[in-house]
């Protein structure tokens, strides 16, 4: 139907976007994770599987790991916890508000990343708003030092930011039930309590799953929230990979990282897109 | 006009019938400032059939989704065998409802469809079991027990879904549209089958329909619905027979509605005259095509135009206009020697097709006085 020049000309220019922004880079980040460094930080290019060996055998790295993981799990939980009755809400009793409440749900995120980060800091700071309040009525006498520069701040500041990625497909996906399927689980007996359960919820999985993945797979790559409010028990993997990048100047080392992570978070979005699918019927 | 004596049943009609199970009882709904349902006031008989018909955004979904549960009444009460249903949350009432989509849950085996009421209530599984694939045999689908919905043809889902709603047992069945989205064929047949299966169950069925013809073929009771009111609720045979309103007239089937003039017992319009007990003054009257048949050979020979030979045969002149052709019969289109435009529908093939004069003849029964509905057309 198109003529072969026009085809050319609006597939040839996608095509070489993707190949030298993404697979050149991750090309060249394969060899690297196979080279090695010197002492005096010049590139080894001869083949070893040295910095795999490195990674297996010193705790450090593979304990962030699953240091990380942990962390990512527990923003994903608590994502899911909040995200899933805000969506349920807004898609099933919002009435006229819906919209509305869909913009403030939205809106957060079009504030900067950082913003929201210092935001934490300022309130769970050792001088910050609940240190404060905590300290003004009387329920501490000294402030609280573990609200600031621990996991627990990651994961709070990640679940903020997160939030908003996980309801999004919860949200998509409870839209997506004909409301006479409600009705018709009503009508054959099934009270509010039940028809969620067997009804509702059963056809939000793909929402839940996808939402879930989206929270997991973003936070177990951040590193601005460990790095601004994690202190050194909330350090993540890729604060590991930043550091190899750039003061360690250890680019192998880093890339054979980023190149598990990688395999790690294709793997999971490989295996949650296959459920997905095993639990959608449109 | 002795067929017509025949035809109507008085003593089914709109007021309370013998064994009631459910009375509605003067309900309105309004959205807004739009008023859906006004004062409507309605007795179902136990076991009846009973089809609210009306064209859409009469307010028959509406008065249906207020039996189900699924809308409050903005006023009026609706109750079931001495019991107020419309204060009950639709899971508390024993009416179920065969949506217009089906409805059936896409997760679930057919099996599990129609087991779901009956998980809900906690029966045990034995009974489950047995009622469900009693259920799927009585709707002659049992192959597909195992199947998504997805995977069967939407006659199918249709058949899927009043199992589903019949396996419960319920006091009252609400049909919404079901047949609406089937091809003509299908539904034709389903009519068929649902109705024998009313029959079958004994459930009281409401069906909702914009089809007439539909609503003629199954119904015991049609409550023709317009604008939100009862326009008549009748027989199929008597609301076809006896309109009351030139609405119903027109809705239900074709007619040809007359503007008459009525003076001491005998009404006249553009040159027919026919007898009628009615007051003097001007009246409408409903012919239905069929009821005006080409004058036998016998009485056409006779060459005087409206010169009945009783007083109870009009017979008048026209000329052939137009003829459509409806499979066993003609409907045609003939005007008279005064203007008049009237359909007639004939089994006869052999009328002069322009400009000849044929006699046409009608009964003074067949011209049945209907009350003006606001936008009737004198034809």
């Amino acid at each position: 139907m198109f003529s072969r020049a026009y085809r050319a000309a609006i597939t040839i220019p996608p095509l070489l976007w993707v190949a030298v922004f993404l697979l050149v880079p991750y090309l060249l980040m394969f060899c690297y994770s196979f080279w090695s460094v010197t002492e005096s930080g010049t590139i080894v290019h001869s083949w070893t599987l040295d910095n795999y060996k490195e990674l297996l055998t010193k705790p450090v790295y593979w304990q962030t790991l699953l240091r990380s993981m942990w962390i990512a799990a527990r923003v994903m939980f608590f994502s899911l916890l909040l995200g899933y009755p805000l969506a349920y809400f807004l898609s099933f009793h919002a009435g006229r508000r819906k919209d509305l409440y869909y913009q403030l749900v939205i809106i957060p995120l079009w504030v900067s990343y950082l913003v929201r980060a210092y935001a934490w800091k300022t309130i769970l700071g050792t001088d910050g708003v609940l240190n404060t309040l905590l300290q003004y009525v009387h329920l501490t006498s000294h402030p609280l030092d573990f609200l600031l520069y621990s996991p627990f701040a990651v994961v709070l500041t990640l679940t903020h930011i997160y939030t908003p990625f996980t309801f999004l497909p919860i949200y998509a996906s409870l839209e997506h039930i004909p409301r006479n399927l409600v009705e018709a689980s009503h009508d054959l007996g099934a009270t509010p309590a039940q028809t969620f359960w067997r009804v509702i919820f059963p056809l939000s999985i793909p929402g839940v799953l996808a939402g879930a993945t989206f929270a997991f797979v973003l936070s177990l790559g951040d590193f601005l929230a460990p790095l601004l409010l994690g202190g050194p028990s909330g350090i993540m993997i890729s604060n590991i990979v930043v550091s190899l990048f750039g003061a360690a100047y250890n680019w192998p080392l880093g890339a054979a990282i980023s190149l598990c992570m990688l395999t790690l978070v294709l793997a999971l979005i490989f295996s949650s897109e296959r459920l997905e699918k095993r639990w959608s019927f449109s | 006009m002795t067929a017509m004596a025949t035809t109507v049943e008085p003593g089914v009609s709109s007021s309370s019938p013998p064994n009631s199970l459910l009375s509605i009882r003067s309900v309105a709904k309004h959205f807004g400032k739009n008023k859906v349902l006004r004062d409507i006031s309605l007795e179902i008989a136990e076991g009846e059939f009973l089809t609210i018909l009306g064209e859409s955004g009469s307010g028959k979904t509406t008065l249906l989704r207020i039996l189900a549960g699924f809308e409050q009444p903005t006023s009026g009460e609706v109750w079931m065998s001495g019991e107020r249903l419309d204060r009950q949350p639709p899971y508390r009432r024993r009416v179920n409802t065969v949506f217009q989509h089906y409805a059936l849950f896409p997760h679930m085996t057919v099996e599990q469809n129609v087991g779901y009421g009956l998980v809900i209530a906690k029966r045990p599984a034995a009974e489950i079991e047995a009622r469900v694939s009693e259920a799927l045999a009585k709707v002659k689908m049992s192959a597909y027990a195992k199947s998504k919905p997805s995977k069967i043809s939407g006659g199918q889902q249709q058949r899927i879904a009043l199992a589903r709603a019949l396996v419960n047992r319920p006091r009252l069945l609400l049909l919404d549209e079901p047949l609406s989205a089937l091809d003509a064929n299908l539904r034709r047949r389903m009519q068929v089958e649902l109705k024998a299966l009313q029959r079958e169950v004994g459930i009281t069925f409401i069906f909702v329909t914009h089809d007439q013809v539909e609503a003629m073929v199954m119904s015991d009771r049609i409550a023709l619905l317009r604008s939100g009111e009862l326009e008549q609720v009748a027989s199929p045979r008597e609301i076809y027979n006896r309109p009351a309103t030139s609405y119903t007239a027109q809705f239900i089937g074709h007619t040809n509605l007359l503007q008459a003039d009525v003076r001491q017992g005998r009404a006249t319009c553009a040159g027919l005259t026919w007898p009628c007990s009615l007051p003097d003054g001007k009246s409408l009257f409903s012919l239905r095509p069929e009821h005006i048949r080409p004058a036998s050979v016998a009485s056409a020979a006779n060459p005087a135009p409206n010169s009945a030979p009783t007083p109870t045969t009009i017979r008048f002149r026209a000329i052939l206009r137009d003829q459509s052709f409806h499979g066993s019969t003609d409907l045609i289109r003939v005007e008279s020697e005064h203007a008049l435009i009237l359909t007639i529908r004939t089994a006869s093939r052999d009328l002069p097709s322009s400009d000849a004069q044929i006699d046409f003849e009608f009964s003074a029964a067949d011209a049945v006085p209907v009350r003006p509905t606001s936008f009737e057309e004198n034809t």
